[in-house]
């Protein structure tokens, strides 16, 4: 884990699992959430908001404030908080507002519709 | 008691579009308002400058909009200098998706329609699926036409709410706040008007008050027919811009929501909201645009729009209390350059306003040929 | 279709929920509980299942007290649906959820709102920057992740939580930056002073000062009386400033926990448009209740902190009297033997409750951290600062419903959970009248953001109707 993290675990034995984070391969904590996982990394900002492009990073970690909100498997807007960690999750940080999903996934709607 | 000279009674967008064209005239206006969570129209419609289709069976409701629409870049302009507020005036032209045969032909034969009935100056097209791909990528499958309305355009509907009340402001407008009307009496050459034990005299009056112009005319012995229209609106989070024109159902905002709307049910005055209704207006975007299925909704509300029999505004002088008008209308917004720029001035007896007279109240009481403007 | 349909539908995995799911099962009610964790507790015992010894003694007896809690609730034959986000409740006892990316409805005859609290916001200048959190993320991070701060952090504000967590972080070996208390000495000893009644209630008292004694024997730096708090940075908090005794500090730290008190998550019962009032003691909003719990709508019930904030064990004799109203109106129980088994439950809710005035008063966060400077941003999401409110209300906005049309705040992803009391407090100071006149925001579903996807596949109107 990166030295300038903000907070560091002790012993678990929940051991370790890897995630992508803005094309990066991070060890994370396993068995936490997604949030508490990219804190644990030393993550210190994981978006900018669609306001006024400030940064910002987990606040609440219960779900109400929606400051940890990332991108997770190229789904944008996701609470990390919320969500459990897993191995291979392909996270990225959001600046500004999300874009509208590809046009691969138009394309799967349209078998589904 | 105070006094001024016109009071307005109702701080929507109607009552303030015509306080700020009174204040214009250099007139000594005071506009009466409710509380926070009175029901309020202004604060939850859709935002858009509509044209297509509206006056569909009563020509003049569609002169009238053009009107309005025309004058609207003036009023932007207007509103700036006055606030520095920009109220994201967008006049690009509209579409209207169809997902059906059925509904492209009806949407079309009104527009026919309304062509004829003004004589050719009424520009609109019909879109083929390939065309209207052409014109707006993202569209989905199941849409198999559109008309498009170069006339079309929209606004942020809060930003002009507030930029009417910063105008007024600024222009000497009084505003009374919190206060619901109890009572008007005719006193010699103008009104008492009291709420609670307070009173205030005017010598003319503006009733503005959207649903509550039933109570206020009642007050001076005269009906007025409006009723409530529910209509759900959806906003989804903030997206990058991808929309980069008004449609009747889907508009992107300045601030890059996604506004989904366009319900119509009659439930009296309850202004909540129902899934599903809301499931509807959502599978129905994402039919016409299918990339906004996984977008997530943030917020979501009920609001009643102020409907006529005939879906077009009311604006009468009142015969049995002189000096007092009527303001009833739905499309607040589309009309609001009409109601600052043409309609105040005749409030204030200053012009003459022919157009208007096929808007007075004689029309629902006379017998009259098919009337249904939509 | 018609939805399935549960005696009992309970919101919140907290004690007040899982003391009433264990008290409503033991006299055979149908009872299916929902909650936003994946595991039950809720904040105060959050992870309590999953938790080992080492952090167990970090976190202390209060919080070990939960483990019976929620072992008796996992066997007591309750439906529990953890993860689960509710985005609508309706009048009509309806519960629309959202469960890995699908949404489902329940129908429940009674139906029990027990979402708890969360913290109430602490707008500072620079408290929306990164490496600012609550002092509550902090104790969920260790609570959950076994995380504790790598650097000497800062805690800043004010209430028992702030203290708590000090105490654990120094169990845990953390070294303190400072703890600046917004609270004062002076205060605590008039407080304490005046209201000698509240002596019913001395445990929870001393607890409060045998956790001030074990930071001063610790050589913590206390800051009392702490006024112009403010967090300098750019991407990043780098430091606090304040002042103090008339000393202005400023104490480099990268991590500030700030926290001043918690406050009921009113999001559903504003939603059911329930009969609320401002609390003057608890400066927030509460839910009108019977001694049962039973809103202003029939048939469903408040428990625990989200009706008004009492704590953990005030939540648990709550939930079980909650229950116990159900179960009598679904006629289980006669009126008599109801009585009879509330009135222990009666007798420790008093018990509990007695010290909470004043708690309430030595807790009572001050006026510029509720009410701040022009500067700061109050709304999180919309980035909308007080100047901002300040400014629609002189434009004639008389309440939180206008100021939103007029400049956004509130209209966030959040949906002014964040902003919604900071506004209130703003508009009522500037028009200088007390927050009750001022109102809240209307709050509507959705409750949680919901993906359109999920809402098009909602049940349709005659599903829903069929099944009430």
């Amino acid at each position: 884990m990166p030295a300038d993290s903000l907070f560091r675990q002790l012993p678990t034995d929940a051991g370790l699992l890897s995630i992508e984070f803005d094309g990066q391969t991070l060890q994370v904590p396993a068995g936490v959430s997604l949030a508490a996982a990219l804190l644990a990394s030393g993550v210190r900002r994981s978006r900018s908001t669609p306001v006024n492009g400030s940064p910002r990073a987990p606040y609440c970690m219960m779900g109400v404030c929606f400051e940890c909100l990332v991108e997770v498997d190229g789904v944008p807007n996701c609470q990390a908080c919320l969500l459990p960690v897993a191995p291979g999750l392909r996270v990225r940080s959001q600046h500004g507002a999300r874009s509208l999903s590809p046009a691969s996934a138009l394309e799967e709607h349209h078998d589904d519709a | 008691m105070q006094k001024t000279e016109i009071m307005v009674i109702g701080g929507g967008l109607a009552g303030m579009a015509v306080a700020y064209g009174l204040a214009r005239l250099g007139r000594q206006v005071s506009v009466l308002d409710e509380g926070d969570t009175a029901l309020r129209a202004a604060r939850s419609n859709f935002g858009l400058l509509w044209v297509q289709g509206k006056g569909y069976g009563m020509p003049a409701y569609a002169r009238w909009t053009l009107q309005s629409v025309a004058l609207w870049p003036q009023l932007a302009r207007l509103l700036l200098d006055d606030t520095g507020i920009e109220v994201h005036l967008r006049q690009p032209g509209g579409f209207q998706l169809c997902l059906s045969d059925a509904e492209m032909a009806e949407e079309s034969r009104r527009l026919c329609w309304l062509k004829d009935a003004l004589d050719g100056d009424y520009p609109f097209e019909l879109l083929d699926p390939a065309a209207l791909r052409k014109r707006l990528p993202g569209v989905g499958p199941q849409v198999v036409g559109a008309c498009y309305s170069p006339l079309d355009g929209h606004v942020n509907p809060l930003k002009l709410l507030r930029a009417l009340h910063a105008a007024c402001q600024t222009r000497g407008v009084t505003l009374l706040n919190g206060r619901r009307v109890s009572g008007i009496a005719q006193r010699g050459e103008g009104f008492e008007i009291a709420s609670g034990d307070q009173r205030w005299h005017s010598e003319r009056l503006v009733l503005a008050a959207g649903l509550g112009n039933r109570e206020l005319g009642a007050l001076l012995g005269q009906p007025v027919p409006v009723q409530p229209s529910r209509g759900q609106i959806l906003v989804t989070e903030r997206l990058e811009p991808f929309l980069h024109y008004p449609t009747s159902t889907v508009r992107q905002t300045d601030e890059g929501t996604v506004q989904l709307g366009d319900s119509a049910e009659s439930v009296g005055f309850d202004d909540g909201t129902s899934s599903a209704v809301m499931a509807d207006i959502a599978g129905r975007a994402v039919r016409c645009f299918p990339r906004l299925a996984n977008v997530r909704l943030v917020r979501a509300w009920g609001a009643l729009r102020v409907l006529s029999p005939d879906g077009a505004p009311i604006y009468q002088a009142l015969p049995g209390a002189p000096g007092a008008s009527l303001l009833s209308c739905h499309s607040g917004v589309t009309l609001a350059a009409a109601h600052a720029l043409r309609l105040a001035p005749w409030i204030a007896g200053e012009q003459a306003l022919p157009e208007i007279s096929p808007f007075d109240l004689q029309r629902f009481t006379t017998p009259a040929e098919v009337r249904h403007a939509s | 279709m018609t939805l399935e349909t549960f005696d009992l539908l309970i919101i919140g995995a907290g004690p007040a929920g899982l003391s009433a799911a264990l008290e409503a099962r033991r006299h055979g009610l149908s009872v299916a509980l929902l909650d936003e964790q994946r595991s039950p507790g809720g904040q105060i015992y959050r992870n309590i299942d999953h938790s080992d010894p080492q952090r167990l003694a970090i976190l202390g007896a209060d919080y070990q007290a939960g483990l019976r809690l929620s072992q008796a609730f996992m066997a007591c034959g309750a439906r529990y649906i953890a993860g689960a986000a509710v985005w609508q409740v309706t009048p009509q006892k309806q519960v629309h959820y959202l469960l890995d990316g699908r949404a489902y409805v329940l129908q429940a005859r009674r139906l029990l709102i027990a979402t708890g609290a969360y913290e109430r916001p602490m707008p500072i200048p620079g408290w929306t920057l990164p490496g600012v959190m609550t002092a509550g993320a902090g104790q969920i991070l260790l609570k959950s992740a076994a995380l504790l701060p790598a650097a000497p952090v800062i805690l800043a504000g004010c209430g028992p939580l702030l203290y708590l967590l000090a105490v654990q972080y120094l169990r845990a070996g953390i070294a303190l930056a400072a703890l600046v208390d917004t609270s004062s000495h002076a205060d605590a000893l008039r407080a304490w002073r005046q209201l000698p009644k509240a002596l019913r209630g001395w445990r929870d008292l001393l607890k409060g000062v045998s956790l001030l004694a074990s930071l001063r024997r610790a050589g913590v730096k206390h800051y009392r009386g702490a006024r112009d708090l403010a967090i300098e940075g750019e991407e990043q908090a780098q430091a606090l400033r304040f002042s103090s005794g008339g000393v202005e500090r400023r104490i480099p730290a990268s991590l500030i926990l700030l926290h001043q008190g918690v406050v009921p998550n009113t999001q559903i019962s504003w939603s059911l448009r329930l009969q609320h009032h401002w609390s003057s003691e608890q400066l927030c909003w509460s839910v009108e209740r019977d001694a049962w719990g039973e809103t202003s709508l029939a048939g469903i019930f408040i428990a625990g902190d989200s009706g008004a904030i009492g704590g953990a064990l005030v939540a648990q004799q709550q939930g079980r009297l909650a229950a116990l109203a159900i179960v009598g109106q679904l006629q289980r129980l006669a009126a008599p033997a109801i009585e009879a088994l509330a009135k222990p439950y009666r007798h420790a809710l008093a018990r509990q409750l007695a010290a909470r005035p004043l708690l309430d008063a030595l807790y009572r966060p001050p006026l510029e951290s509720r009410v701040p400077a022009d500067s700061v941003i109050v709304c999180r999401c919309e980035e909308v600062s007080a100047g901002d409110v300040r400014q629609h209300v002189d434009l004639g906005c008389l309440g939180p419903n206008q100021t939103k049309a007029f400049g956004r705040c509130g209209m966030g992803p959040c949906q002014g959970r964040l902003c919604g009391l900071s506004v209130t407090e703003v508009i009522a100071e500037r028009r200088g009248v007390c927050p009750e006149q001022v109102g809240y925001y209307r709050i509507r579903s959705p409750l949680k953001p919901i993906t359109l996807a999920q809402l098009a596949s909602e049940p349709t109107a005659s599903a829903l109707q069929e099944s009430l």
